[in-house]
């Protein structure tokens, strides 16, 4: 057990910066999931923690010592593999037990440290099968098991469940975080799947361009996230982008839309944006659930305006609507009962409470 | 061919159209197996021709009878030669020398192959092409410049080799290693990166990796290189030609046309039983390894 | 000498220390590398890359081999006739054989692929059998069935009232029968990888073809040989080096005779060379063979790094 500590550290392939001097503090026990899409760098961050990349410069501790020139073997860590890397010719016992045997552990323990790992991922009759016999999710289990009966410090997964089905995905998702609930042990957990990393994390890091774009708990990347990038990135549907600009009228201010089109601040959105300019280009950053059917009565802070749909996409639950507002693709979430047809005009209402404000220049949320 | 005739008694109404496929089809199976029956008697002529001959006596053979037919069928050539010392002695030597240069062969070509394969280093771009090169330089333009090679040698050490059986344990990986290796750096290749990444990280060394993860992972091409390593060298003809001339130094291809044909009288009975049994090991190594065998022999194209 | 001098500096101690215990580990890793490659290099290095050259050498000396007339070796092959008899015999033999081993692995590679799957094995193992033999031994039995008196061939032949052969007594038949033996020893071998290729072209291309409206002869035309190009000259190319270098055949079969009409540079080399005692003007007889083996190479390999890049 043990925290790991990345201070600034890069990565350049010859002339190419794959990770441009990152720094993470991950706490013992803490499971960490870097996400970001692919060639941001999670990887790389990864694979250098785990020393299979050599790192070009910074310092990664584990366990309070700095690793950068320990070779894997002496890290105390265990990886888990997309493509979940057994060894073809070793039965389920003997891919486990592999990196015990070759540090010489007493037979008995070893056996002890199987059964106990093949008793918690419910792989006890698999024990003696070879990797070609098995399922997908059964084989990913078996990656587990190996990680697992090592003990390590740390438990570090590179993309581990992208391999199998969506169905498989998420029972092995229960599954990672089950063992994890056991064992305790910290974790590294590489994904391009927010939907993975906002279920599995205690805390989520958004990787962009080789560099991070936010740390922060799944709630606090989803309801305050920093970058337009992470507003983008987290939540599915994604969140909506419309261009728009603040301008006072009436003593009041208003976010801009169209000539036709601007909604009142309420007092507490306002007061945050007093100071911005009003001549700065801006996104208005609202996630579809804020845009929803209108109601007779709306709550301060709502405000109704009329549409025309271009889509509807009933989802049982639910129902996505698509329509299109200043050139941008806006989705929204209204009830199945709101009436909602392809191409039939509906009255909705935005939940200005929950919106964003977003510099369109920088990215960056204000 | 037995599907579509019974599809068109099931299905007489089919269309035209497909009936007259289907009869194209049985017509062209029937020509197939015309050509296939051809040409399997061109491949096989010349071995049954020896097993027959081999059956004769000499009597019967100077006698010109129909020489496709044995008519007082006879052992005594195979149990003549099996008692010879001297075809013994040529047995040995060719055993000898196939299954040291095999391994010697796997001990130069396995571990090159995997450090080509894995461990990038300055020229192991270049050094694997040239290794492919070299596979492809025929025996017959170095025999004379290594023959004058080993003779300068004994002059110069007073280590004789040459008419030594073992002179060809440090040539004939010329023939073998460069293909070997080749074929190996493709299944090491073909072997995923994560599962070195994996053994790395249990803690196995670069050593432990190739004997533990490797060779068992790679073993049908461990299987395949050396069946091709022992049958190039239990053929090879020139440099045991070249090199090796008394008779216990001989390996068997030699022993066989130098020993055997002796001048006009030919012992033919003798002759083909010796080619026969000469032949045997490849044979019996193909008969049982029949899929290995066509792995080594298609690899070197399809892997590069 | 560098990294003494950085491990002195004592400016910034552990930055050092972990730039230079890098470049040792990349060492190690390196210099693991090279020694599992040294003794493959010594093998290619000592064994052929220095005789190939040697023989450059050996091809100026005279056949004492104690005095240096440059290319006097060469002056005196061009005017005899017999070497420009193994020049021509070394075209005709390896181009016919490998354009009817090409052309007969292909038709029997179609033919066997064109039958039931589970009797390919069965009719393939019969068909690889002359490949699979030592040349060497197998040439031994063509030997008997060409002999002059006891002909097996000769024995049919007269079944069916046709005069006896002379199969390796008269130029033209001595130089039919060494070019069968190579056709018969070397098309499973096209077989073979011909029939690696078929199988590889994936059905539903035929399929389509089919749909289109291809008839068989148009299927092989547009889908197969476009498919199979690679491997058909890769292994067309490799055979012209084999064949064009082929020493056992001809060596037990003719021995270059009747009157050196069957002699090609391998078998002259070698007599001249080892049963004839002048090495350098056996080694230069052999050197003849280099030209076509170098064109041969580089179409080789530039179609072996083209199949690396398509992959």
């Amino acid at each position: 057990m043990a925290d790991v500590t990345l201070r600034k550290v890069v990565k350049k392939y010859d002339d190419v910066l794959a990770v441009r001097g990152i720094d993470l503090d991950i706490a013992d026990h803490e499971f960490v999931v870097l996400v970001g899409p692919s060639g941001c760098g999670k990887s790389t961050t990864l694979r250098m923690i785990a020393g299979l990349e050599d790192i070009t410069d910074g310092d990664i501790m584990i366990g309070g010592d700095i690793v950068n020139d320990v070779p894997p073997k002496d890290r105390d860590i265990a990886m888990v593999f997309q493509n979940y890397a057994l060894y073809p010719h070793m039965t389920v016992a003997e891919n486990m037990s592999f990196g015990l045997r070759l540090k010489r552990y007493p037979k008995a323990e070893i056996k002890t440290r199987i059964d106990e790992a093949a008793r918690m991922l419910d792989i006890v009759e698999l024990v003696d099968r070879k990797p070609k016999q098995l399922s997908g999710g059964q084989r990913q289990r078996v990656a587990m098991g190996r990680a697992i009966v090592r003990n390590p410090k740390v438990f570090l997964f590179d993309e581990p469940l992208s391999n199998l089905d969506a169905k498989l995905r998420v029972q092995m998702r229960i599954e990672i975080k089950k063992v994890h609930q056991k064992v305790r042990t910290t974790t590294v957990y590489v994904t391009h799947d927010q939907v993975e990393a906002m279920t599995l994390a205690d805390r989520v890091v958004v990787m962009n361009h080789g560099r991070i774009e936010q740390i922060g708990t799944p709630n606090e990347l989803y309801h305050k996230p920093a970058t337009k990038f992470v507003a983008s990135f987290i939540g599915s549907p994604a969140m909506n982008f419309i261009p728009c600009r603040l301008e006072e009228s009436g003593g009041k201010l208003h976010v801009r839309i169209t000539d036709r089109l601007a909604f009142p601040l309420p007092p507490a959105r306002a007061a945050r944006y007093q100071s911005v300019s009003r001549t700065d280009r801006l996104l208005l950053g609202l996630r579809p659930e804020h845009i929803t059917e209108a109601s007779a009565h709306p709550e301060p802070g709502v405000e109704n305006f009329d549409t025309v749909l271009d889509v509807t996409e009933p989802m049982g639950m639910e129902t996505l609507i698509y329509f299109a507002l200043e050139g941008a693709q806006i989705c929204g979430r209204v009830n199945p009962n709101a009436g909602a047809v392809d191409g039939g005009p509906l009255r909705l209402a935005v939940d200005l409470n929950n919106m964003h404000l977003l510099n369109e220049g920088t990215g960056a949320v204000i | 061919m037995t599907s579509t005739v019974v599809i068109d008694k099931a299905a007489p109404s089919r269309p035209v159209q497909l009936r007259s496929m289907s009869r194209d089809r049985a017509w062209a199976l029937k020509w197939s197996y015309f050509f296939l029956t051809l040409f399997a008697i061109f491949s096989l002529v010349p071995p049954l021709y020896m097993v027959i001959t081999s059956l004769k006596t000499s009597a019967e053979i100077s006698a010109a009878t129909n020489p496709w037919w044995v008519y007082h069928p006879t052992l005594s050539n195979y149990v003549e030669l099996l008692t010879s010392n001297q075809f013994l002695t040529f047995f040995r030597n060719s055993a000898l020398v196939s299954i040291f240069v095999v391994t010697i062969t796997m001990l130069i070509s396995v571990p090159a192959a995997f450090a080509l394969a894995r461990m990038r280093f300055w020229g192991s771009a270049t050094l694997a092409t040239g290794v492919f090169l070299t596979y492809l330089i025929p025996e017959t333009l170095l025999f004379l410049p290594l023959f004058k090679m080993f003779a300068a040698f004994g002059e110069l050490t007073g280590i004789q080799l040459i008419n030594k059986w073992y002179v060809l344990l440090i040539i004939y990986p010329t023939l073998t290693v460069p293909f070997c290796t080749w074929i190996m750096i493709g299944y090491f290749a073909s072997i995923p990166k994560e599962l070195d990444e994996a053994a790395i990280i249990d803690g196995a060394s670069w050593f432990q990796t190739l004997t533990r993860i490797f060779i068992p992972v790679a073993m049908p091409g461990l299987i395949a290189a050396t069946i091709f390593a022992f049958t190039v060298s239990w053929a090879q003809f020139l440099y045991p030609l070249v090199f090796t001339t008394s008779t216990d130094q001989l390996v068997l291809p030699v022993g066989i046309v130098t020993t055997l044909i002796k001048g006009d009288v030919f012992a033919w009975g003798q002759i083909m039983t010796g080619a026969l049994l000469g032949a045997a090991p490849p044979l019996i190594i193909y008969a049982f390894l029949m899929d290995y065998y066509i792995a080594g022999l298609t690899a070197g194209a399809t892997k590069g | 000498m560098a990294d003494v001098a950085i491990e002195r500096s004592a400016t910034a101690p552990r930055t050092v220390r972990k730039r230079a215990s890098l470049r040792t580990a990349l060492k190690r890793k390196s210099t693991a590398a090279f020694l599992m490659t040294l003794p493959l290099i010594l093998l290619i290095a000592l064994l052929v890359i220095y005789p190939a050259f040697y023989s450059l050498h050996l091809a100026t000396l005279n056949k004492s081999m104690q005095r240096f007339i440059g290319l006097g070796n060469f002056q005196f092959l061009f005017k005899r006739e017999t070497f420009w008899l193994v020049v021509e015999q070394s075209c005709i033999f390896a181009i016919t054989a490998v354009v009817f081993k090409a052309l007969i692995g292909f038709i029997v590679a179609h033919v066997v692929h064109n039958i039931p799957a589970k009797g390919q094995r069965k009719w393939r193992g019969m068909l690889l059998v002359p490949w699979v033999i030592p040349p060497a031994m197998s040439t031994l039995a063509w030997l008997w069935l060409f002999d002059p008196s006891y002909s097996a061939f000769n024995y049919l032949l007269a079944g069916v009232g046709v005069d006896r052969i002379p199969w390796t007594g008269e130029t033209g038949w001595a130089r039919f029968s060494v070019i069968l033996v190579n056709i018969w020893f070397g098309a499973p071998f096209f077989m073979i990888m011909y029939l690696a290729a078929l199988k590889s072209v994936p059905d539903q291309l035929y399929e389509a073809a089919a749909i289109d409206g291809a008839n068989w002869w148009q299927r092989i035309w547009y889908v197969t040989l476009p498919m199979m190009r690679n491997i058909i000259a890769i292994t067309t190319l490799f055979s012209l080096i084999v064949t064009f270098a082929n020493f056992d055949i001809v060596r037990i079969l003719t021995a270059g005779g009747p009157l050196d009409r069957t002699h090609m540079f391998a078998t002259w080399a070698f007599r001249i060379g080892i049963e004839g005692g002048d090495i350098p003007l056996g080694a230069s007889v052999s050197l003849f063979m280099v030209p076509i083996l170098a064109i041969a190479a580089v179409f080789i390999l530039r179609d072996i790094n083209k199949r690396g890049n398509e992959a």
